[in-house]
């Protein structure tokens, strides 16, 4: 199949289109406006819905619902709009309604760098709505990725009912590759759960399927049934019975489990590595660099690319920083993701994260010259 | 009186002719004392409305104020045009808010100047059309309806242009946008959505409520005086032509402003406590055509394949306000308003 030059955020736009999206709420925002643009162009003419909504939070309100009426919904913004939707997101994950947010991410915080490249929401991701709230978080790492990955959060959203969120930086979103726009299998779109059952007066729509997953029907299709932000059981109707409680938030937590071996990560001249770098998203690919730059010079360096930030991939985490003798996660932050490595890793590793937060990419030279400096101090053997 | 008053635009053209009046009816701007609260340097684009408008407004203001004026800017074009450095150019205390919060955080200045005693330091809030139509109009209505004393002015250019031309809530039918495409058998932004925030703040009976334009900067200076002689919620919405959105040549920005009001669909009026007061009369009437045509925004409208009908239904809008908010000279002298 040939190949299309495109751009990250109109890939991303193609892959939900592939994904069955038909609906789209949004509010303009920089870097992420491609997104809704090329949809306000598409999704019409097929019969499905864009709307323009007056802000984040209405618009994130606007896909939860139209999610609840059974369409394929997303919305796509950066920070301080993924800010604005966090509450409707702790909702989400909580009433488990799919949904898929595109989070193209700026400097932050506040109005911060709106045209700069940042992975500053990696927490916000995790940790962005209040209470214990177990999510999806992918990180694509080209504008080809953008688009498989895009259809994957929809196949995820969809399968374990709950909110996925995509995350690329503002390189990503404006870089052009080249991109194989194919068409997912039936298996890589995934189906929605619905109840088994026709409706009578015991129906339990927040009942769990065989993999802990609600089996909610769709507005519209005669069941009647309550959908809350509080505690619930299985009836659906709030509850504050305390091991109800606990039951629901390790089922929500539990439930999310497939996604890691779904979207597992990709190894770099790994099997020999003393020297681990770990990055997601476009710094992986200039520590890609960095690592062939780094095996000429005769250190033994490999890369593990994530591409899926939550739920953590705990166990190649694990493996990789236990088995290397120095593990450098290099990120566009203050130090997010590098923190969940270093609960991760054993004692004996040396960590030493390569991290830049002003706005620009981290290149293949800076992080070579990080790992060269350490291993000329004897860190590493090379 | 030893003299006859000057008429404006007594030649047919409509030249300001600031030096033909007495020193004391000229415009804040063409005293060498003004503050140039928003100075030269700044990246606006050539013939940008809104630097304008700004100007204008808040020169007005510092001189009603007495030079104690602090603003709060919502997220925007003005925003973004006016602050890095070395093109900053504001010359009062300024401070960006977010997006959709200047409304609240000017109220929450206000009370705090209002505490210590310092209420001769006056505080205006301002933002873009989509800063207060959509993102920002629930704490604008809470503002309104706490009547809490700023002034906030709206620079309407009718979409986000700061992010793209995505279409707002002031975006008007038929408009081209990025997010309203002219295709289709709706081409541009659809007829009946969008939200007319003078009447809503009107709704509100705030103390005072008016429509301006950067074509006729005095009323608009003198609308800006108005409003700073009150106290409590004060609200101005002055349209701002953008040439990059509209799709205007840069030159054509105050013809454009000029036009809007000419043909009725950008009415300018004052409301005080829920009522209309006064509006400006319409002195030549003009068809929409003559607005629209010169805007790339509605080029789907006319040529061979134009749409006629859209081009009638933005007509019957015109007529509608002009009938509503009685705008023609002769319906405004005869007071049937």
């Amino acid at each position: 199949m040939s190949q299309q030059l495109i751009q990250g955020n109109e890939a991303c736009a193609r892959g939900a289109l592939a994904a069955g999206c038909s609906f789209f709420a949004g509010y303009p925002i920089s870097p992420s406006s491609e997104i809704a643009e090329l949809l306000a162009r598409e999704l019409p003419p097929r019969g499905s819905v864009f709307i323009q909504m007056e802000d984040e939070i209405a618009s994130m309100g606007a896909v939860l619902g139209a999610s609840l009426g059974g369409r394929r919904a997303m919305t796509a913004t950066s920070g301080p709009g993924f800010t604005l939707m966090q509450e409707h997101l702790g909702y989400a994950s909580l009433a488990e309604i799919p949904c898929v947010v595109i989070d193209v991410m700026r400097g932050g915080p506040s109005t911060g760098l709106p045209t700069s490249p940042a992975q500053g929401d990696v927490m916000q991701a995790r940790w962005g709505s209040h209470g214990d709230r177990a999510t999806i978080a992918l990180a694509p790492g080209s504008v080809q990725e953008v688009y498989s990955l895009t259809i994957e959060a929809f196949r995820l959203a969809e399968t374990l009912r709950t909110p996925v969120a995509v995350l690329y930086d503002e390189v990503i979103g404006h870089m052009r590759e080249g991109v194989e726009l194919r068409e997912p299998t039936p298996d890589e779109l995934g189906r929605r759960t619905s109840p088994r059952t026709a409706f009578s007066p015991t129906f339990l729509p927040y009942a769990p399927d065989e993999n802990g997953v609600a089996m909610v029907p769709d507005f519209g299709r005669g069941y009647r049934f309550h959908v809350t932000g509080l505690m619930h059981d299985e009836r659906g109707y709030p509850t504050s019975d305390n091991a109800k409680v606990a039951e629901l938030l390790e089922r929500l937590e539990r439930k999310l489990e497939p996604a890691v071996a779904a979207v597992p990560p990709e190894r770099y001249r790994l099997d020999d590595a003393s020297v681990v770098l770990i990055a997601y998203g476009i710094v992986a690919r200039t520590a890609r660099a960095a690592v062939d730059v780094l095996r000429r010079e005769g250190i033994r360096a490999g890369l593990l690319r994530t591409r899926l930030l939550w739920p953590l991939p705990a166990a190649a985490l694990t493996e990789v920083s236990r088995s290397a003798e120095l593990v450098v996660v290099a990120e566009m932050n203050r130090g997010q993701w590098a923190l969940e490595v270093e609960r991760l890793a054993g004692d004996t590793t040396v960590l030493s994260p390569y991290l830049k937060a002003g706005g620009s990419v981290i290149t293949a030279e800076e992080l070579a010259g990080h790992v060269r400096r350490l291993t000329r101090e004897g860190v590493a053997v090379s | 009186m030893g003299h006859e008053p000057v008429k404006f635009y007594q030649v047919g053209s409509f030249a300001v002719g600031n030096r033909l009046l007495d020193r004391d009816e000229r415009t804040v701007q063409s005293d060498s004392g003004r503050s140039n609260s928003l100075t030269s340097g700044h990246r606006a684009c050539q013939g940008c409305g809104e630097a304008l408008g700004a100007r204008y407004a808040l020169d007005a203001a510092m001189r009603a104020a007495a030079g104690r004026l602090v603003a709060a800017n919502a997220t925007g074009c003005l925003e973004v045009f006016s602050t890095p450095y070395p093109e900053t150019s504001w010359q009062i205390p300024w401070l960006h808010s977010l997006f959709g919060n200047a409304p609240a955080v000017a109220t929450g200045m206000a009370a705090a100047l209002k505490a210590k005693g310092r209420t001769d330091v006056r505080v205006v809030a301002q933002a873009g059309d989509g800063g207060t139509v959509d993102i920002g109009f629930g704490a604008l209505s809470g503002m309104f309806e706490r009547n809490d004393d700023v002034l906030f002015i709206c620079y309407d250019n009718e979409a986000y242009m700061n992010t793209g031309v995505q279409r707002s809530g002031a975006t008007p039918p038929a408009a081209r946008t990025a997010t309203t495409e002219a295709i289709g058998d709706e081409p541009g932004n659809v007829f009946g959505q969008g939200k007319n925030v003078p009447m809503l703040a009107v709704a509100h009976e705030i103390p005072y409520v008016a429509t301006a334009s950067v074509a006729e900067l005095h009323d608009l200076e003198r609308k800006v005086e108005r409003a700073m002689g009150l106290r409590g919620a004060r609200y101005i919405h002055i349209l701002v032509p953008c040439p990059l959105g509209w799709q205007a040549a840069s030159c054509d920005t105050v013809r454009l402003a000029r036009l809007a009001a000419e043909t009725g669909l950008f009415p300018l009026f004052e409301a005080e406590h829920g009522r209309v007061v006064d509006v400006r009369p319409i002195r030549k009437r003009v068809p929409v055509e003559d607005y629209l045509r010169p805007q790339g925004r509605y080029k789907h409208l006319f040529g061979e394949h134009g749409r006629p009908d859209l081009v009638a239904a933005i007509q019957e809008i015109a007529d509608g306000n002009i009938e509503r908010f009685g705008l023609l000279a002769e319906a405004v002298e005869a007071g049937a308003r």
